[in-house]
């Protein structure tokens, strides 16, 4: 019966949906909690054990805040942008491999899927940026859409690199060429620029432009409140856990590890990757949009483009 | 034509200041200003604007074409109450204008009356209102370099840090005067209450571990890439302008102008002490920054002078409580951690009130500046000049 | 008291007078007809404009100009007498930037016009605010303003 594709898929994305669910709001805990102890203070320390259920009472809260829609809001594409934004941010976990056997659907161009559907998110992003008639989500909006336009190509350039050492564009068998030495070893260039477009595209600090707390409020999401602000947190923490599952697959060897099983390492690996997102939004300041487009312009694709020749030099040399 | 409709509107924007309506420059929606322009109200409630300033700027696209800086949404007429208080009753209003530096508002004052009155102060009195003064002076500028982070986008973490050490300095004015921000701790002739016994030893242990977070915060800020690539070259001031615009303190050394009234109008016993006047290079935002950070390294130096050499003796001069100066006025200087604080004050001989009382604020010149500095910058850089200025409402609208 | 000296004699029908109140504090009060001239020479030496403040007396209002010069490390206090029934100064913004705040301040607070000033309107008030507080004869009590209502409350 798990044979049927539409059954499979059904079950998978409803257990895809719970798993990660769970995983953001234990995540978001955990985010709160290690910048606090990072800025010495304490984080959440009241609902629960170690406040674990502040994130549980946070989502009931903002669930059951009034519904506030401005007056002079386009009400059709108000509502509708959460709603995408939320349903986007998980279609590519479809193709996303937890181990050897661990998918939902295993496509033989799972990174393209990928790169496709998760480039999709700009669309809710500018719908929310545009419709509350409000200049602070405008601008916001305008900045989301020039960071993801400009980020989406150093990415890809950089998984081409992988897509060459692996010879297939088959998530699965991305990770089993990795079983001999993992690709941020041979691509550290790629790894770079990766994980530089990857902080950009999930717009955290250093280049969390669009919300930029000091200058636009709250940047694209200034108007929304309740329900709908919930669902575009959320939708923004799973890009980046989703970006770093990518950083995981593509670079760290996905689910390659001694002893402990296959999709255990695969999640370590992605949670000492969101530490080290989790890390830098504690560290350092916001660079400028200039700033950004010009690294991501003028560093970045030149860089992802050399270590393109690279590659293919390499392996033209190596047979 | 363009220009017209566009002073127009900002006209019309002035007047109603609650007016928030949006106001976009395209054929969608047809307004006064420019094509392509919009007039974005930041503030008076916004994260970082210190307060309720409101800057009304004129953005094409992210550009920043013009700024109108708008205040007075905290104006309590201070200068008039003052008119219709007994002198001694003005001194913890001066606490009330720059929240962050309360002791350097009360020594203005007091300084001011003293020179009406031709008080001789006890020496030990000036020995106490330099160390407070410089324990004033870090505090507040680690408050700005906190904010300034945030200003910058920093998630709070500076904030948090720098905050750790003021506390400490709280602490200590708590133990000295029974208040954490507004200390209504000096009187005319010295101070209301002598130090505390244990107060030398425990000053002497904050600074020790000030000494040190400076330099961590210096690591933290001054080496980031981020945060040199945000502040260099940003909203230059030449030393020119700065004198000719009226900037004075950081912003004004900042630019590399080489003056601090604390030596070139000597007022207390600043001249006892071996230290120097910092200066920046550049006039950037980066400047003024390291002028906060070497200013508190300066300030550590006096406090440690003055902890060291603290004479014994009467700490408070015998002034009358209800005060009848002679008629006369003064104009009393000093250096706030903002730049020259001044009152002119006028007694008029005959009543136990001053009869005018007119605040020079720093931090209210400095703003002025913001116009002149915040041309053709993006926002993201208005924020950072804005923040590098240092405003503090309480005293811009008195 | 060269500096006071030199001003006398370099405009002796403008000054009315002058006096040394302390080492590094001059006043002088001069006739608001010539300030402009008087400043200019000023600005020679006095190359900071420090603060301006408004003063109501019984028979006139006064506006005070605090300069500093930099080098001198002087503080000069420039009082003008103007009449009460023609309040009325020419603006220095042209001379010292600095200025600019400080004269709107003035108007603001006093009523003080000041010509030729590129752009004198409220500061600290509110656009639609009446009359000038800072005056002497201002009623407080009486003024609307301060009954503790807003103006949208009808109390105007």
């Amino acid at each position: 019966m798990m044979e049927n594709p539409l059954v499979k898929g059904i079950v998978g994305a409803a257990v895809l949906a719970a798993l990660i669910s769970a995983a953001l709001l234990f995540l978001i805990w955990l985010e709160r909690k290690f910048i606090g102890r990072l800025q010495h203070r304490y984080g959440p320390n009241r609902a629960g054990k170690f406040g674990i259920l502040q994130m549980v009472v946070d989502g009931i809260k903002l669930l059951t805040k009034e519904d506030i829609i401005p007056e002079k809001a386009d009400r059709a594409v108000f509502t509708a942008a959460p709603i995408l934004a939320f349903a986007i941010a998980f279609l590519p976990f479809a193709a996303i491999p937890f181990s050897e056997s661990l998918v939902v659907s295993n496509i033989n161009i799972g990174i393209l899927y990928i790169l496709a559907v998760s480039s999709l998110a700009v669309v809710p992003t500018i719908m929310a940026g545009w419709s509350p008639n409000n200049k602070y989500n405008l601008l916001g909006g305008m900045r989301a859409a020039a960071m993801m336009i400009s980020y989406e190509v150093p990415a890809a350039l950089a998984i081409i690199g992988v897509v060459m050492l692996a010879g297939s564009l088959n998530m699965v068998e991305i990770v089993k060429a990795q079983e001999k030495i993992w690709f941020f070893i041979p691509q550290i260039i790629g790894f770079s620029v990766f994980v530089v477009a990857a902080f950009v595209e999930t717009a955290r600090l250093p280049f969390d432009l669009s919300e930029a707390e000091s200058e636009l409020v709250q940047g694209w999401t200034t108007e929304y409140s309740g329900m709908k602000f919930a669902m575009l947190l959320f939708a923004e923490y799973i890009h980046s856990i989703l970006a770093s599952l990518l950083i995981v697959i593509l670079f760290l060897g996905g689910w390659h590890g001694p002893v402990l099983p296959p999709a255990v390492w695969l999640l370590l690996k992605t949670f000492a990757v969101m530490l080290l997102l989790m890390w830098v939004r504690a560290t350092v300041p916001r660079v400028r949009i200039n700033q950004l487009l010009n690294i991501g312009w003028k560093i970045l694709i030149p860089a992802a483009l050399l270590n393109i020749a690279l590659t293919g030099y390499a392996r033209l040399l190596l047979g | 034509m363009i220009q017209e409709d566009s002073d127009r509107k900002l006209a019309l924007a002035r007047a109603r200041p609650n007016c928030f309506a949006p106001t976009f420059g395209s054929a969608i929606f047809p307004c006064g200003i420019a094509e392509g322009r919009m007039i974005l109200n930041i503030g008076p409630q916004h994260p970082s604007t210190h307060g309720v300033l409101r800057l009304q700027v004129e953005l094409e696209g992210e550009r920043v074409i013009s700024v109108t800086p708008i205040i007075g949404y905290l104006h309590r007429g201070f200068e008039k109450i003052a008119e219709n208080r007994n002198y001694i009753q003005v001194i913890p209003l001066t606490d009330r204008l720059d929240y962050l530096s309360s002791m350097a508002n009360n020594m203005v004052y007091v300084k001011a009356v003293e020179e009406l009155l031709g008080v001789q102060i006890p020496e030990r009195a000036e020995y106490i209102r330099v160390i407070m003064l410089e324990l004033q002076r870090i505090a507040s500028h680690l408050a700005a370099v906190g904010f300034y982070g945030n200003d910058l986008g920093l998630a709070f973490t500076a904030m948090m840090y720098t905050f750790r050490e003021r506390e400490l300095i709280l602490d200590l004015f708590e133990s000295v005067c029974g208040a954490r921000l507004t200390y209504n701790y000096l009187r005319f002739g010295g101070v209301r209450e002598d130090l505390p016994g244990n107060f030398k030893e425990k000053a002497r242990e904050v600074l020790a571990r000030l000494k040190p977070k400076i330099d961590e915060y210096e690591r933290f800020l001054s080496e980031d890439e981020i945060f040199l690539m945000r502040t260099k070259d940003i909203g230059v001031l030449n030393p020119e302008d700065a004198i000719n615009m009226g900037a004075t303190g950081p912003v004004l050394r900042g630019s590399g102008v080489k003056t601090d009234t604390r030596i070139t109008d000597s007022y207390t016993i600043y001249d006892k002490f071996d230290w120097e006047i910092v200066t920046g290079k550049d006039g950037d935002c980066f400047s003024r920054y390291a002028v906060w950070i070497n200013e508190m390294r300066q300030s550590i130096k006096i406090v440690e002078q003055a902890l060291d050499t603290l004479p014994e003796g009467p700490y408070l001069a015998k002034v009358p409580k209800l005060l009848k100066p002679p008629a006369g006025e003064v104009y009393s200087r000093i250096e706030s951690p903002r730049g020259e604080l001044c009152m002119h004050l006028i007694s008029d001989g005959a009543a136990t009130n001053p009869y005018r009382l007119k605040i020079r604020s720093p931090a209210f010149c400095n703003l002025s500046l913001l116009p002149h500095l915040a041309k053709n910058v993006l926002i993201a850089d208005l924020i950072a000049i804005t923040g590098s200025l240092d405003p503090v409402f309480g005293e811009i609208d008195r | 008291m060269t500096e006071l000296d030199e001003l006398k004699n370099k405009f002796p029908d403008a000054v009315i007078e002058v006096k040394l109140q302390r080492e590094r504090r001059l006043w002088a009060a001069v006739k608001r007809d010539r300030l402009l001239e008087i400043c200019k020479y000023l600005k020679q030496d006095f190359d900071h404009l420090s603060c301006i403040s408004g003063v109501d007396y019984a028979d006139r209002f006064e506006v005070v100009y605090h300069l500093w010069s930099y080098s001198k490390k002087k503080l000069l206090s420039l009082k003008v007498p103007i009449p009460k029934d023609d309040p009325a100064i020419d603006s220095v913004t042209a001379i010292w930037k600095a200025a600019d705040w400080h004269e709107r301040e003035t108007y603001d607070m006093f009523g003080v016009v000041f010509e030729k000033h590129p752009n004198l309107t409220r500061i600290l008030l509110p656009e639609d605010f009446e009359g000038h507080p800072f005056r002497k004869d201002y009623k407080l009590k009486e003024s609307p303003w301060f009954s503790g209502k807003s103006p949208e409350e009808g109390s105007l």
